[in-house]
């Protein structure tokens, strides 16, 4: 039996010249095809006697086993040739705009109102919601501001009729909302507020919240709490605090003005009070049992602090470049 | 209300600078809105007097004077027409700094000049002037100017509360100063009038609950050209009140200086008595400020002679006012309940100091003590002789006792402070009050008519104690866990929906421009509002369209070629004067579809864009059905109904508003009820096969015009056993297909829970499912 080793070079040879895979497997036909040589040498082992056969087969399959090794890793390296091409050719501009939809987003307002909400109803408060036409009794005589008083005075009021306002805060949701549930009570009332009032400060609409508290020991102590409270966590700044300057609303009593520190200053920052016994009697609720607080903050005045925004006019002219600034 | 601080200095001096008791009034609830100089700035003015004038060498305007200035005389060139020997006037010494102008030693014209005579025009205190400021021959040389016109002095403007009307004078702001700080406080003296005219006058009041206290006297031989000290003058302006005559002056000081509105009539144009009295029907007045008005039966009038002369507390007459010619005067000085009061002056479009106050409150403990105080002015700056007092006193406000609980006190304020104290802040207030078992019974004075109830008083405590003194302490209370309904769909996601696919929220005014509501929601009859703030701004929309469509114009205006807008806010609508609101959520997509890119062709928004933001916001679960609405083309404008009820719109903007609006692109629109939307259900559980769906396509012909959806719905309602789903993936027309017909292509899934389908049980329901269709639709299985 001829030396067939000389075929594992000659194969590695012959294989690693091949480019691609025809190619490949037409130079593996010269060996392992049906005429390939070790083929050709295994048919041979049929002439050879039985004692001679074996070790002639171990040396013939030695060497196929190398071939057959070396085809493989040819094999392989095309392959990963081929892939790596294709792979090439595959490649794209990762940094080209994706094909989407333009990006939406909330009203600054709109976010203001949800942070609003969340943080109040982190301690149970819930939201209630009033008609923004209410009737002149619910605007002002229910909170304690009959007719012809002064401080009706204090709101511009958009009539829509002799009986019937623009609600000109969101103060009137407290009515409605005790008149329906009773104590204890922890509401926030957001929503739109109208005065006739229209310049660089002041817009025609604009939105509120209202807070109230009504529970058997309420203190004017804890409405300062409550608040320094929300601002701080409002503004995430734990260095915040509240002052109270005595005010009026007829509405309640004590009532204050609510000053926030800022920047080594004082902001005003809205109204509040403790519930007056007059509101109380409208509802039906024993004052004496139970007392309240309330509060009314402006949603754009802490929009703009947040945001750093400098005009109030930019949250209602709606310019898309204004408002996309907000999305996130 | 604006005032001078030395004005009120001489009332009450607390050891405070000017911004010091500017705070302490602003924390006392007695906001100091604003505070500035009386005067300009400037330095180094004394008086001088012009002792020799010659003429300028060589200017005929200019004159070389000598002006004494007490310790020195200099020499000052002048070029004003009224310098001439023995003026005094202001004179600016070298060094000295006046408002745009430093003063140094110059040559004018060749000639030395070592300061400068002033006009009041260089010193800042008036706009114009004509020659040197001329002052009062008994003006000290030498003396610095703004000590002797006391223009070292701020004005203060407070932001008043309609509850603090006892602070609408000098001495009410003086006592809350006193009472706040500890300060003495100084208060004019009351003063009696000799009585020394036989003059009287009877005063008949009808209408005593209106008017419980009238008090008048006559003042006979007053010279009513006298002139106004200068004193008066300046506080008076200080007020931002003119100076008019001395008698009227003098009334305004006394409303100023006290808190007490008078009136001065002419008495020779008076009958014989005064009526208080409501006003008769038809009634006119032509009053001060020459408008005549018509009286109604609740306006309280002063009546003489069968004729209204005053408005009671607002304004008095013309006829009957005092003029440079009067000699007799009849002085008022009354109280007017604030009731009665209330409401007029605004209703006759008039504001006056006196209405102002009457309003709010006087107090009627005053009213004499103000009429002698005017009448002493009267006599010392115009002369005259006082007839005796007629007075009309009825039952006056009562001074109810209020009883203050300490212990309420405390834990309506949430503060600790020993009764003691709370005794002597009473007492700093100027309340009288006896201790009780629980606290304190306490009278208020007349000029606190607002303290009627414990509120009152906790509040005076706490203002008195010091609002920034209260501690801030978060409240101790049982805790529940808040109502979570899961049957509700959350508007805060229903806005996540709508910013995910693209669209920016905007917030858009309620009011809207009436073309708006009649063109695009076809209302004619929208409620209007009674006081708009501007004709565009006049109307409650009852859809959000308008305003969507004017923040498209706006941002378009600015560049902008795409916007996908959306809004949440209410509807607004009313019959018979009931009202109703609704909450929409409302949106608008115009131009491209997608913002222009590399990878897909642009193309125009369309309704089916639009229509799939509405299937997001009902889950899948609208109903579309072509109607009609006066905003939307015709034939692309669908309305939305979900559970049978119809919740609001879909469609493209009619052609006509397009072009109106000179939009050149497509703009689609949508508008729904938020209730509708929110009301969702608690999804249950339904068995999921373990076996695999089977899938076949059928394609059927049916009429061109008829809706897809109609179809599907006749197939879920037929509920054909194993039919899980209907899908349509294509819909043709043309060739092939006769004109008026169209092809439309379904997948059809079904299923079995339980088993693997058998093609003949698949045959079954597809060979059903064509029965059905060609029974209800005339649909042929296309071949």
């Amino acid at each position: 039996m001829a030396n067939l080793e000389y075929l594992i070079a000659e194969s590695q040879n012959d294989f690693n010249a091949c480019a691609d895979m025809p190619t490949l497997e037409n130079a593996k036909a010269k060996y392992l095809g049906k005429a390939g040589a070790l083929t050709e040498a295994l048919k041979g082992l049929g002439k050879l006697s039985s004692e001679e056969r074996p070790a002639a087969g171990a040396a013939i399959n030695v060497v196929k086993q190398a071939v057959e090794a070396a085809l493989n890793l040819r094999r392989e390296t095309i392959l990963n040739a081929v892939q790596a091409q294709q792979l090439s050719q595959e490649s794209i501009d990762v940094t080209l705009p994706a094909r989407a939809q333009s990006q939406g987003g909330l009203h600054p307002v709109t976010l203001t109102l949800q942070r609003i909400e969340q943080l109040f109803h982190s301690i149970g408060f819930d939201v209630a919601t009033g008609p923004e036409i209410e009737t002149d009794f619910y605007n002002f005589t229910a909170l304690n501001i009959p007719e012809n008083h002064p401080a009706r005075a204090m709101h511009d009021t958009f009539y829509v009729d002799e009986s019937n306002v623009l609600r000109t805060h969101t103060s009137p949701v407290q009515i409605h909302y005790m008149e329906d549930k009773a104590p204890p009570l922890k509401i926030i009332a957001p929503g739109r507020v109208y005065r006739v009032d229209s310049d660089a400060t002041h817009s025609p609409m604009f939105h509120q919240v209202e807070g109230l508290w009504v529970d058997e020991n309420i203190s004017f102590a804890n409405l300062k709490g409550v608040v320094q409270d929300f601002l701080q966590k409002f503004f995430e700044r734990d260095d915040l605090t509240v002052r109270f300057r005595p005010s009026f609303f007829p509405f309640t009593e004590p009532s204050a003005e609510m000053d926030m520190s800022w920047n080594g200053g004082w902001l005003e920052i809205g109204g509040c009070g403790m519930v007056h016994p007059e509101v109380f009697k409208h509802v039906n609720i024993d004052s004496e049992k139970y007392r309240g607080f309330a509060f009314g903050l402006g949603v754009e005045r802490l929009a703009m602090l947040r945001y750093g925004v400098n005009d109030l006019r930019h949250f209602f002219n709606n310019d898309l470049r204004f408002l996309s600034q907000f999305n996130k | 209300m604006q005032f001078s601080e030395n004005w009120l200095r001489t009332f009450v001096n607390p050891n405070l600078n000017s911004d010091e008791l500017s705070h302490a009034l602003t924390m006392a609830g007695l906001e100091v809105e604003h505070t500035q100089p009386a005067s300009a700035v400037f330095t180094q003015v004394v008086i001088g007097e012009i002792i020799e004038t010659n003429k300028h060498p060589d200017a005929d305007r200019l004159q070389v004077c000598k002006v004494n200035i007490g310790k020195e005389v200099l020499q000052i060139v002048c070029g004003a027409p009224n310098a001439r020997v023995g003026l005094k006037a202001p004179c600016a010494l070298v060094g000295a700094a006046l408002p745009g102008i430093a003063i140094k030693e110059a040559k004018v014209r060749g000639v030395e000049s070592f300061g400068m005579m002033c006009s009041a025009k260089e010193l800042g205190l008036a706009a114009e002037a004509t020659g040197l400021l001329e002052l009062p021959a008994d003006a000290t040389v030498g003396q610095d100017i703004r000590e002797y016109l006391s223009l070292n002095d701020n004005l203060l403007t407070l932001k008043l509360t309609p509850n603090r009307a006892d602070c609408l004078s000098i001495l009410g702001i003086a006592r809350d100063v006193a009472a706040i700080t500890g300060a003495a406080l100084q208060l004019p003296q009351n003063t009696t009038v000799k009585v020394e005219s036989t003059r009287t006058m009877a005063v008949l009041v009808n209408a005593p609950d209106a008017c419980p206290a009238y008090f008048g006297r006559a003042i006979e031989g007053v010279n009513a050209q006298a002139k106004t000290p200068d004193w008066m003058i300046r506080n008076l302006e200080r007020s931002g009140v003119r100076s008019i005559s001395a008698i009227v002056d003098i009334t305004n000081y006394v409303l100023f200086e006290l808190g007490q509105p008078m009136h001065a009539f002419d008495l020779a144009k008076l009958g014989d008595h005064i009526e208080v009295r409501f006003a008769k029907a038809n009634e006119t007045l032509k009053l001060l400020n020459d408008t005549e008005v018509k009286l109604k039966a609740d306006d309280l009038v002063i009546a003489s002679n069968g004729e209204a002369i005053a408005l009671a507390g607002i304004m008095g007459g013309e006829p009957s006012s005092v003029t440079d010619a009067s000699t007799d005067i009849f002085l008022e000085s009354a109280f007017f309940t604030p009731d009665t009061i209330a409401g007029k002056a605004r209703r006759l479009g008039l504001s006056t100091d006196s209405s102002y106050r009457f309003e709010r409150g006087v107090d009627f403990g005053n009213t004499l003590s103000a009429l002698e105080r005017a009448t002493a002015l009267i006599l010392e700056i115009c002369g005259g002789k006082a007839g005796s007092i007629t007075q009309a006193v009825t039952v006056l406000p009562a001074r109810h006792t209020v009883n203050l609980r300490y212990a309420r006190l405390l834990s309506v304020l949430g503060i600790s402070i020993p009764q003691a104290t709370v005794g002597a802040l009473l007492k700093q207030l100027g309340f009288e009050f006896t201790e009780t078992a629980d606290g304190f019974a306490v009278q208020a004075p007349s000029y606190r008519f607002d303290i009627a109830r414990e509120e009152d008083l906790i509040e005076e405590i706490a203002r008195l104690h010091g609002y920034d003194k209260i501690p801030a302490i978060k409240p101790i209370a049982n805790l529940s866990i808040l109502d979570a309904p899961e049957a509700v769909w959350n508007k805060a996601s229903g806005a996540g929906v709508l910013q995910s696919q693209g669209y920016q929220e905007v917030v858009t005014y309620s009011f809207v421009d009436a073309s708006w509501e009649r063109d695009l929601m076809g209302n004619t009859n929208p409620i209007a509002l009674k006081n708009p703030i501007a004709s565009n701004l006049s109307v409650m929309r009852s859809g959000l369209w308008g305003g969507l469509l004017d923040v498209l114009t706006y941002n378009l205006n600015r560049k902008q070629e795409r916007a996908m807008l959306f809004e949440v806010g209410a509807s607004y609508f009313s019959s018979q004067k009931a009202y109703r609101e609704e909450m929409r959520v409302s949106g608008l997509c115009h131009g491209n579809f997608q913002p222009e890119q590399w990878a897909d062709k642009s193309r125009d928004v369309d309704f089916y864009d639009v229509k799939a933001t509405v299937d997001a916001l009902t889950n899948g679960q609208a109903e579309y059905r072509q109607e009609v609405h006066s905003a939307l083309h015709p034939g692309q404008s669908a309305r939305v109904y979900l559970r049978g009820k119809a919740i609001g719109w879909l469609g493209k903007l009619h052609p006509k508003w397009q072009q109106q609006y000179a939009l050149t692109k497509n703009t689609i629109l949508f508008e729904l009820t938020l209730d509708d939307l929110l009301k969702t259900q608690v999804a249950t559980y339904q068995e999921v096969s373990k076996f695999l769906p089977v899938r076949r396509d059928i394609a059927v012909v049916v009429d061109a015009d008829l809706p897809i959806q109609t179809i599907v719905k006749v197939v879920h309602a037929a509920k054909i056993n194993l039919l899980q789903e209907l899908q349509l993936f294509d819909v043709y027309q043309g060739k092939g297909i006769a004109e008026n017909k169209k092809s439309l292509a379904f997948l059809v899934l079904m299923q079995d829970t339980h088993k693997t389908l058998l093609d003949a049980e698949v045959d079954a329901v597809i060979a059903e499912l064509l029965k059905l269709l060609e029974k209800n639709f005339g649909a042929s299985l296309r071949s």
